[in-house]
């Protein structure tokens, strides 16, 4: 197995980043290992996201079922389509466990959705979880944390 | 300035538009229906010990919601009695032995009243005792708690609280005796979003069942097609289909895609005060529990438990204020603050004695269903924010809540109807009115 380089695990998160913004979909969801997780706490101190309120806690299947939903002709708030944009601080790398082949990066973003004429702007933190999968790697965790993920919030559609 | 006249914006089947967009409509709705109504407050679970206490709007109104020292819940100003700073910032908060303000240090007791202030020799001169600043924090009216569901009115004079609630407190014991114990706890936290759209917007869309095919298709389509493709995908690697169905996420989200006579068949109950129970028969919630169904039967007996069980409803609607759900146990509160401005909260519960398993599959209804990011309410409340904007159209000043009426019933409405029938919309606008007239 080749451990990847800090540069590789640096444009992943840029690439990930990309295929969201590109709206490419399908290749974003293939870059999470089967069983990967997307989490969106409700709080910053949240530690357990089924037993604490969170916006977004997708498998693949939930995640599926919402970008099956953004393509639907029927999405009436995606008439017209919305945009997202994110722009990412250099990520951090926090953690390798060559062995285990785990990885962890932080990478601040500001994240900017268009959606109806209505503009929000949501400052935040990705932290993710990487790990080798067949020598390619892939997100068991993708943890985003809101600077607002406790306040009132105006409908936010992409995963961000 | 002239105020507006709540009965001519209201006909027996149709409302007048500037019910969702005349600021003078919403200032005299803060003014008299939401200081006239048994507004939600809290639940005491949030506030188990003396000093706890919670800071929120009702209304227009800032409020505190405390456990005073004898065990009672205390729903008072959030105004210090000197300058009229708060006393607390929004969100939960705990006092030790007094509440202080922060500005000059003002103390009172968790009942309210003025246990000291500093440099009292300051007020020699004047007859400090006698003036408003002595009674303390003001109370913000009547408190009513009902299975630790705190309810409170500003303004006195209508039915009290028992009566006013009428069949939603059997309602309300219904769904609290989902836990052996008839006790139900806030747990996991809130979402909020807000929402550019008159509050009644929101709630009328509470009561409606003719939505969900024309407004949903997008979520339980999606829901469909991918659930389809993952049996199809553990077909071929000769995984089987699971033997426990489709997973909770599905099972919340696929009956979103059930048809209109289901939704008619569930029926609805249209209550006194504008209050109502949508989905009396079933619902789309009827088809999961997380419900250890033994404990129940041995706490409530065999009788109770199943009455408890089959009680499912779409919506339990506290007009103007809340909508409560059974199963999963998730509660929506609404908090006016514009005309064309609504905060939303989602709040889940957990059955004390249930064990753990219920509170993950409310939270999990809230993340799909009712958060800012969730997949089903972005059609919805982008629909809300168009009909907002829609209204404006000057050409057609009345919307249609006709469905269902029937010559001569305008005087007796029917107690029971089918779940499609825009008569529980009528209900709150007779409610609406009756709770905005001069008195």
């Amino acid at each position: 197995m080749t451990i990847p380089t800090h540069e590789q695990l640096v444009d992943f998160v840029a690439h990930e980043a990309r295929l969201l913004d590109e709206q490419r979909w399908d290749e974003w969801n293939a870059l999470f290992a089967d069983d990967g997780w997307y989490w969106l706490p409700a709080s910053p101190a949240a530690t357990d996201p089924l037993r604490e309120a969170a916006h977004l806690y997708d498998d693949r299947l939930l995640r599926e079922v919402r970008l099956r939903r953004l393509r639907s002709p029927q999405a009436h708030s995606q008439r017209p389509p919305g945009r997202g944009h994110h722009l990412l601080q250099a990520p951090t790398l926090l953690g390798v466990d060559a062995a285990g082949g785990t990885f962890e990066l932080r990478t601040p973003f500001l994240y900017t959705e268009l959606r109806a004429g209505h503009t929000t702007t949501l400052p935040g933190t990705a932290r993710h979880t990487l790990v080798l999968v067949d020598g390619a790697l892939r997100i068991r965790l993708k943890r985003v944390d809101l600077l607002h993920a406790d306040q009132a919030l105006p409908a936010v559609e992409f995963y961000l | 300035m002239e105020l507006p006249d709540p009965r001519a914006l209201v006909r027996p089947h149709e409302v007048h538009r500037d019910l969702y967009r005349c600021p003078r409509v919403f200032e005299l709705e803060m003014q008299r229906l939401w200081a006239r109504a048994w507004l939600y407050v809290g639940h005491d679970s949030q506030v188990p010990e003396p000093g706890d206490h919670v800071a929120l709007s009702l209304g227009a109104q800032p409020v505190l919601m405390l456990r005073r020292d004898d065990g009672g819940i205390a729903v008072l100003h959030n105004r210090c009695a000197h300058r009229g700073a708060p006393l607390a910032p929004e969100g939960p908060g705990r006092a030790q032995r007094l509440l202080r303000c922060p500005y000059h240090g003002w103390a009172y007791r968790f009942d309210g009243r003025l246990a000291g202030l500093p440099q009292r020799a300051g007020y020699d001169g004047v007859d400090f005792d006698a003036s408003a600043a002595a009674r303390g924090l003001t109370p913000y009216g009547e408190v009513a708690v009902h299975r630790g569901f705190v309810f409170a009115r500003a303004q006195a004079g209508g039915p009290g609280f028992e009566a006013a609630m009428g069949e939603l407190l059997g309602a309300l014991d219904l769904i609290c005796d989902r836990s052996p114990r008839g006790r139900l706890r806030v747990a996991g936290g809130v979402l909020r979003s807000l929402v550019r759209a008159n509050w009644k917007l929101y709630l009328e869309n509470i009561n409606d069942a003719v939505h969900p095919p024309s407004t949903h298709a997008s979520v339980t389509d999606a829901a469909g097609a991918a659930w389809t493709a993952r049996q199809a995908e553990a077909a071929t690697v000769g995984a089987g289909v699971d033997p426990e169905g489709p997973p909770l996420a599905m099972r919340q989200l696929l009956p979103f895609g059930s048809g209109f006579e289901f939704f008619d068949r569930m029926g609805a109950r249209l209550l006194p005060h504008g209050h109502s129970i949508l989905g009396t028969q079933h619902s789309i919630h009827s088809g999961y529990s997380a419900q250890d169904v033994q404990a129940l039967r041995e706490a409530h007996g065999e009788q109770r438990a199943a009455q408890v069980l089959a009680f499912a409803p779409q919506n339990v609607v506290f007009f103007p204020s809340m909508a409560l759900k059974g199963s999963p146990q998730v509660m929506r509160v609404l908090r006016p603050l514009a005309p064309d401005r609504t905060l939303v909260e989602a709040w889940a519960f957990e059955p004390e004695g249930a064990g753990p398993q219920a509170l993950p599959g409310a939270l999990l209804y809230n993340r799909q269903v009712f958060s800012p990011l969730s997949m089903v309410a972005h059609d919805d409340l982008h629909l809300f924010e168009g009909q907002q904007r829609s209204l404006d159209a000057d050409g057609h000043p009345w919307v249609s809540l006709q469905r269902g009426a029937r010559a001569g019933a305008d005087e007796t409405p029917p107690r029971d109807v089918g779940g499609l029938d825009e008569g529980l919309l009528r209900n709150q606008y007779r409610a609406w009115v009756e709770m905005m007239e001069a008195r």
